[in-house]
C-alpha cells in the first residue's frame, strides 16, 4: 500500500499524518475512548458537596451492574473469540467477591476510585504472580476498572464505541482486541494518533479495504460527529469538508471503480505475466478475495491461534484451511507457517522473559521449542489438501540459514505438501538466497520484516518511519539479491510485504525480476493498472535507476521520473 | 457440612470457558459454595477471579465444600460439571464461528 510522509501532504486546514492505502473518504468521528484519568482520593460530589458513605454505596453498585450489562449486550452481538473475551470480562464485573470487597472499603469511608483500584491492584497481582494466561487477563480486568471508574465519576465509558452510524473511528491507539471489537460494517476508515504504517492497525485497515490514517497529531482532540475527510493517499484528516473536497472523492472513488473492471491476469505491456496475488489472515478473508486476484500470496495463519489459551487442533485447522482453499476455488494459495512470537504472542507458546522478542524465538524458531505446533500445522493443511483436492503451496517465516530451510522442506515434504518455500525476511537469508532457493521450490520476501531487520528499527517505533522505509536502498539492494538467485535458479521470488501495493514499487520490484505480488485485495486494480501500462524493460530500466539512488527519496524520484505521466496522474503518484 | 472431592477435567484446567460455566453454575445454585487446591485456603466459587486466581491445572483435584438442605445435591451437580470437559464445547464455540 502506498504510504505518503506528513511532509508531502498539501497544505489545508487539516490535520497531517502518514497515509496507509489510497482511498478517501468522508464521515463522522467516532472517538475512542481513552481510560478516565481521575484522582484516586477524588470524593464523589452530589451537588458540590461529598456524598455519604451511603450514597456512594449505590452509585458504586449500579456502575458495577450497568458496566456488567453493557459488556454482556456487547458479547451478545459480538462472535467467536471476541464474544468469549467480552463475556468473561462481563462476568468479571459482575464477580460478586470484587464487587463487595469494594462495597467494604466504600462503606469504611474509603473514596470510590481508591477503592476499586485498591480491591482490582490486589486481584492483578494474584493474576500476574499466577502468570501465563491469568496474566493477560489482567488487561481484561483493568478493563473492568476504568468503566466502573468512568461511571462512577460520570464520564463516558473508555473503549471501541457502539457506532450507530458509519463513522470514522479515531483513538490514540488501537489494540488488535479493540480492532477486533470494531463493527466493521460501521467503519468508514481508521485514524489513530500512534502507531506506524506497517503496524497491525494499517494492516488490519489494508486488508478490509479501509483508508487509514496513522501519527495524527491531534486527532483524539476531534469531538465526536465532527463531520470529517479522510484522504490516505494524501495523509490528511480534514473537519468539515467543502463540497469541492466531496466532489474530488466522489471522483476518485469513481476512477478507483473504473480501474477494478480490468481483472485479467497481471502482465507488463509487452505480456510479461506478473501474477497479481491477495493477502488474507482467515477464511472469511478468502472469500472477500474477489476475481481481481490470480489467488493467495499469503495466508497469515497466526489468525487461528492468537487470543487463544490453546493451540487449535488439527480438526479445526483443517476446517479453516479447506475453507479457505474451497474460497479461492483452485487459484493458487499460499500458506504461511504460524509466525508468532515479538509482536504476537502466543499464551501457549511465547517465552514471556526474552528481552529482545523480535530477534528471538519467533517464526520458524518455534520448532526449536514447540515442534508439534508446526507439524500439526503442515497434518492439517495435507489434510485439507486431501479434501479440498487443491494443491496449496506452503511457505516458513523467519528463516535465517539454509539448513533451516532444508529441515523445513523435509517436514513440509514428509507431511505431504508438494510445493515448499521459505520466506525472506532476514538479511542472511537475501544475502545467501541462492542457497535457500538450492533448498526450496520458491521464496517470497516479507519486505516489512526485512527493512524492520536490516534498518535495525522496530516496526511498531512508529516515530522510525524514515528508516523503516523499504525505498532504503540497502533495503532494495537485499530485494535485488533475492530476485537475482531466482532468476538464476529458475524459481518463483514473490513480495509480500506492504510495500507490493504500492503500484511504484511494484514496477520497481517486476523490474528487479519478482515473479508474484501479494498485497492486501483493495490495492489490486492500482498495481494492476501500472503494471500494464510498462514493459518489462521499462521496469528493468526504473529498477536500475532505483539501485543507483543515494537515499530512499531519490530512489522514490528515480523511479517517479520513469513512469508513464499518464499514469502517474491517474493514480495520484 | 457437605464435602466432594473432584479432579478438574478441562484440558487447560479451571481457566477460561470452564472457569466461567463453573462459577456461573455455582451462582445459580444459589448455595454458597467454597473451593479449594488441596492444602490451600478456599476461596468463594461462584467468584471468577477467585476460581481463576486458584490456577487449578488439568488433573488437579479440587475440595468443595457447602452447608444445608441443598449442599448434597448442589455439590453433586458441580462435580459433573467439573469432571466434565468443558473446553469440548470451547472447540466448538470456536469452530463454529470460524
Amino acid at each position: 500500500m502506498t504510504t505518503t510522509s506528513a511532509a508531502d501532504a498539501p497544505a489545508g486546514t487539516g490535520l497531517r499524518g502518514v497515509g496507509v492505502g489510497r482511498r478517501a473518504v468522508v464521515g463522522p468521528v467516532a472517538q475512542v475512548r481513552p481510560a478516565p484519568d481521575v484522582a484516586p482520593d477524588a470524593p464523589l460530589l452530589v451537588d458540590g458537596a461529598p456524598a455519604t458513605p451511603a450514597h456512594v454505596r449505590t452509585v458504586v453498585e449500579r456502575a458495577f451492574a450497568d458496566v456488567a450489562a453493557g459488556l454482556r449486550t456487547q458479547a451478545e452481538g459480538a462472535s467467536g473469540t471476541v464474544r468469549d473475551v467480552l463475556a468473561a470480562t462481563a462476568q468479571m464485573a459482575d464477580d460478586a467477591a470484587l464487587r463487595g470487597q469494594v462495597l467494604t472499603r466504600v462503606d469504611g469511608g474509603e473514596p470510590p476510585v481508591a477503592a476499586i483500584d485498591g480491591v482490582v491492584d490486589t486481584f492483578a497481582a494474584m493474576f500476574e504472580q499466577a502468570g501465563g494466561y491469568l496474566a493477560e487477563r489482567v488487561t481484561d480486568l483493568r478493563s473492568v476498572r476504568d468503566r466502573v471508574v468512568a461511571r462512577v465519576v460520570g464520564l463516558p465509558e473508555p473503549g471501541v464505541p457502539h457506532l450507530a452510524q458509519p463513522s470514522v473511528v479515531v483513538a490514540r491507539d488501537l489494540a488488535p482486541a479493540d480492532t477486533a471489537a470494531l463493527d466493521l460494517t460501521k467503519v468508514l476508515a481508521i485514524v489513530t494518533e500512534l502507531g506506524g504504517p506497517t503496524g497491525h492497525t494499517a494492516i488490519i485497515a489494508g486488508q478490509l479495504g479501509l483508508p487509514c490514517v496513522v501519527r495524527v497529531d491531534g486527532a483524539t482532540t476531534l469531538a465526536d460527529g465532527t463531520v470529517v475527510a479522510v484522504d490516505a493517499a494524501a495523509g490528511t484528516v480534514t473537519p468539515d469538508p467543502d463540497d469541492a473536497v466531496r466532489d474530488a472523492f466522489e471522483r476518485r472513488r469513481a476512477a478507483d471503480a473504473a480501474l477494478a473492471q480490468d481483472t485479467g491476469p497481471g502482465a507488463t505491456a509487452d505480456g510479461h505475466a506478473v501474477a497479481l496475488l491477495a493477502n488474507i489472515g482467515t477464511a472469511a478473508d478468502a472469500q472477500r478475495v474477489g476475481a481481481g486476484a490470480e489467488g493467495v500470496g499469503l495466508f497469515r495463519t497466526e489468525v487461528l491461534f492468537l487470543e487463544r489459551t490453546q493451540a487449535p487442533t488439527v480438526d479445526e485447522q483443517t476446517d479453516a484451511y479447506a475453507a479457505a482453499l474451497r474460497a479461492v476455488d483452485g487459484r493458487k494459495v499460499v500458506v504461511r507457517t504460524l509466525d508468532a512470537g515479538a509482536d504476537k504472542p502466543l499464551a501457549f507458546a511465547t517465552q514471556p522473559d526474552e528481552e529482545n522478542p523480535a530477534l528471538g524465538v519467533r517464526g520458524y524458531r518455534l520448532v526449536r521449542s514447540h515442534a508439534e505446533l508446526l507439524d500439526t500445522q503442515l497434518a492439517a493443511l495435507a489434510r485439507a489438501q486431501e479434501a479440498t483436492g487443491s494443491t496449496p503451496w506452503v511457505m516458513a517465516p523467519m528463516i535465517a540459514t539454509p539448513d533451516e530451510a532444508r529441515d523445513f522442506a523435509a517436514r513440509a515434504r514428509a507431511a505431504g505438501v508438494a510445493t515448499v518455500g521459505v520466506m525472506v525476511e532476514v538479511p542472511a537469508a537475501a544475502l545467501r538466497a541462492r542457497d535457500l532457493l538450492a533448498e526450496v521450490d520458491f521464496v517470497s520476501i516479507g519486505t516489512n520484516d526485512l527493512a524492520q531487520y536490516t534498518m535495525a528499527t522496530d516496526r511498531l517505533r512508529g516515530e522510525l518511519a524514515d528508516l523503516l522505509d523499504v525505498w532504503q536502498p540497502a533495503v532494495l539492494d537485499l530485494v535485488a539479491t533475492t530476485a537475482r538467485a531466482g532468476l538464476e535458479a529458475g524459481k518463483p521470488v514473490g513480495v509480500c510485504g506492504e510495500s507490493a501495493a504500492d503500484p511504484l514499487m511494484a514496477l520497481v520490484l517486476v523490474g528487479l525480476g519478482v515473479t508474484s505480488l501479494s498485497m492486501a485485495a483493495g490495492a489490486l486494480p492500482a498495481v494492476r493498472y501500472a503494471v500494464r501500462h510498462h514493459t518489462r524493460a521499462t521496469c528493468e530500466a526504473i529498477a536500475g535507476a532505483v539501485l543507483r539512488a543515494r537515499t530512499a527519496a531519490d530512489a522514490r524520484a528515480a523511479a517517479l521520473a520513469l513512469v508513464d505521466p499518464d499514469v502517474a496522474a491517474t493514480l495520484a503518484l | 457440612m457437605a464435602e466432594r472431592t473432584v479432579a478438574v477435567a478441562s484440558r487447560v484446567g479451571l481457566h477460561a470457558r470452564p472457569a466461567m460455566l463453573f462459577t456461573q453454575a455455582v451462582a445459580a445454585s444459589g448455595v454458597p459454595v467454597t473451593i479449594a487446591r488441596a492444602g490451600g485456603a478456599p476461596v468463594d466459587a461462584a467468584s471468577i477471579l477467585f476460581v481463576m486466581s486458584l490456577g487449578v491445572p488439568h488433573g488437579e483435584e479440587v475440595t468443595l465444600t457447602a452447608d444445608g438442605p441443598d449442599a448434597d445435591r448442589v455439590l453433586d451437580e458441580l462435580v459433573t460439571l467439573l469432571s466434565t470437559d468443558l473446553d469440548a464445547s470451547e472447540a466448538d464455540a470456536a469452530g463454529g464461528a470460524s
